[in-house]
């Protein structure tokens, strides 16, 4: 039976002054349940406030410090409040140094009724400006070549405004680290850092979303969802694929953006928001806007403050930096005994373009990793897919190799340069070759070229590969 | 079909990485196959959590909070991973054999217990 204090809480219009306090905050009652959390720990979690009334609060949060509860109920008995340095693991999956601040709620007659939980995020203060202090170096962004280092130069400057930016740069770029590295370094960084893939969802969906609605706004809206715009008050929200975003919430993002206020679906009340916006996409935006598909005067309005990742190819002396990186940090993660790369596969690697970048660099390593059971690996532990690549001749390979030995001993069809074509068209070929071989079996395909199978998707629709809808009995993975 | 549960008395424990019990079951696609199996870890951790998963050719792992690089590494591998499970196992159990569990799902049972 819940008690009077945890039924009446959430209509003492404590929530709202919860929801202005700028850090996660978690009320449970002595059962330690949850009686109320705020705007701030909703973004944290992902949950929404009303689905966990009553539920044990750790189920909440996720943290390291509950010992099974053992210290929210000593403080329960102390009476006295408790600072306690932990983490949780939040809602897009990431483990985030907290501080908690475990007090007690007195009624009027001083009987503890329950706790209040503040959670500070320390990441900000633990992370060292996001580049490369990071306990996970995968989460890093690591570079060496004089266009990466114009790029953390930038990085600074950039969280040090409150304008938007407009990131660009091809798949595997590391796009999603630099954004959270700006957000990291800038004033903000103790805020909410909200991530959206607008090429994700459809129309309806992205809408609410971003937006939120109130609760009777379409069938299925049994009760408020705040939105992302407001989950990330005080911080920053990430716009991912933004080029692929439906023009008529392109004029609702724009109309946002301008005037700092929306309209949640169904809802009868402006919203205001405190939130800068980062965003980002792989394709050519003006070429978008000339073609009528993204809004020129959105476009003007995000690209404020414009950063370009280079491809990986365009990062000379990164490739070899980044597989020794990996090797050494898969090889230290799953105790493997590979140290190197012969000379053989190294070459092999070097000339290999990378059209994924650094996602597809660390996939390669990471396979490399687990399959060779040697110190060093050789080319027979690298994925295949590698020999049915095109092998550009780079008068950069590593000059211990004898760049003639590997042309021989490998089959692959003719150098990038002899066949007249672009990437692009290239990439085309690769796709239609990896299906083929896999008799359309998209996840192996993916395996084969290296990817996420939501990257060929992508790349599927991009070179106009997609077929019509299977019937509704065939398997999922044709 | 194996499917792995990270457990905390009779919920789903709240994070993978400090379960220290774990259930096995196994099922045929219709109704589950011999007994549920339940692991007592020595340790808490998810590199631990991770090789006995691998060991045991797990194909669908049900938990609550789990980090990028474990989701991703399942994914990898080719395991079906439903995370930030709120409820009791053998709630959480029923719909992934009947195959309605998600990520993210609070279950009825949350509340309850």
């Amino acid at each position: 039976m819940r008690d009077v204090f945890s039924t009446s809480f959430p209509d003492m219009a404590a929530t709202s002054l919860l929801d202005s306090i700028p850090h996660g905050i978690a009320v449970i009652d002595r059962d330690l349940k949850i009686v109320a959390i705020n705007e701030f720990l909703e973004a944290l979690t992902g949950v929404v406030r009303a689905d966990v009334t009553g539920v044990y609060v750790d189920f909440v949060l996720r943290s390291n410090i509950a010992r099974r509860g053992r210290t929210f109920r000593e403080v329960l008995s102390s009476g006295e409040p408790l600072v306690l340095d932990g983490d949780i693991v939040s809602r897009d999956r990431r483990k985030l140094p907290m501080q908690f601040t475990i007090s007690p709620l007195r009624n009027r007659a001083e009987e503890v009724v329950g706790l209040v939980i503040v959670l500070d995020d320390l990441s900000a203060m633990v992370a060292s400006v996001g580049l490369g202090a990071d306990a996970d170096v995968t989460d890093s962004i690591i570079g060496q070549s004089p266009k990466m280092r114009e790029v953390f130069d930038l990085i600074p400057l950039m969280a040090h405004t409150e304008a938007s930016v407009l990131i660009t740069g091809e798949t595997g770029t590391g796009k999603d680290k630099v954004a959270e590295a700006i957000h990291k370094s800038s004033s903000r960084a103790g805020k909410p850092f909200i991530k959206i893939n607008c090429g994700a969802l459809p129309e309806s969906l992205l809408e609410s979303e971003l937006f939120g609605y109130v609760k009777g706004a379409f069938t299925g809206a049994v009760k408020d969802k705040p939105g992302m715009f407001r989950l990330a008050q005080g911080g920053t929200l990430f716009l991912t694929e933004i080029g692929d975003m439906p023009l008529p919430l392109q004029v609702k993002l724009l109309s946002v953006l301008d005037d700092r206020e929306f309209f949640p679906l169904g809802g009868e009340k402006k919203i205001k928001v405190d939130v800068r916006i980062i965003a980002a996409t792989h394709r050519p935006l003006k070429q978008r806007v000339a073609a009528g598909e993204f809004r020129e005067d959105l476009y003007y309005r995000l690209n404020v403050l414009h950063l370009h990742l280079p491809p990986l190819r365009e990062r000379e002396t990164d490739t070899r930096f980044l597989l020794n990186h990996f090797l050494r940090f898969f090889a230290e993660r799953t105790g493997s005994s590979a140290k190197n790369f012969n000379d053989e596969a190294l070459r092999r690697l070097m000339a290999y373009p990378f059209p994924g970048n650094i996602r597809e660099l660390r996939n390669i390593v990471e396979y490399c990793v687990n399959i060779c059971q040697n110190r060093e690996i050789d080319i027979e532990h690298l994925p295949k897919y590698l020999f049915s690549s095109p092998v550009p001749v780079d008068a950069n390979l590593p000059t211990e190799v004898e760049p003639l030995a590997l042309v021989q001993v490998v089959p692959g069809p003719q150098p990038i340069q002899e066949t007249g074509k672009d990437w692009l068209a290239l990439e085309k070929e690769l796709i239609i070759s990896a299906l083929t071989q896999t008799r359309g079996n998209r996840s192996k395909a993916a395996d084969i070229l290296g990817w996420g199978r939501t990257t060929l998707w992508r790349k599927l629709k991009t070179h106009g590969l997609v077929t019509p809808p299977v019937p509704s009995n065939t398997s999922e993975e044709t | 079909m194996k499917i792995l549960l990270t457990v905390h008395d009779k919920s789903i424990a709240p994070r993978f990485d400090q379960a220290t019990e774990v259930i096995i079951a196994e099922h045929d696609g219709h109704r589950m196959v011999g007994d549920l199996r339940t692991i007592i870890l020595s340790r808490r951790g998810a590199e631990d959590l991770s090789d006995l998963i691998v060991k045991e050719g797990i194909d669908c792992v049900v938990c609550g909070g789990i980090e990028e690089n474990y989701y991703r590494f399942f994914t990898w591998k080719k395991i079906t991973v439903f995370d930030g499970i709120i409820g009791s196992h053998s709630e959480a159990l029923q719909m992934a054999i009947s195959g309605t569990l998600r990520s993210g799902t609070i279950l009825p049972s949350a509340v309850e217990e």
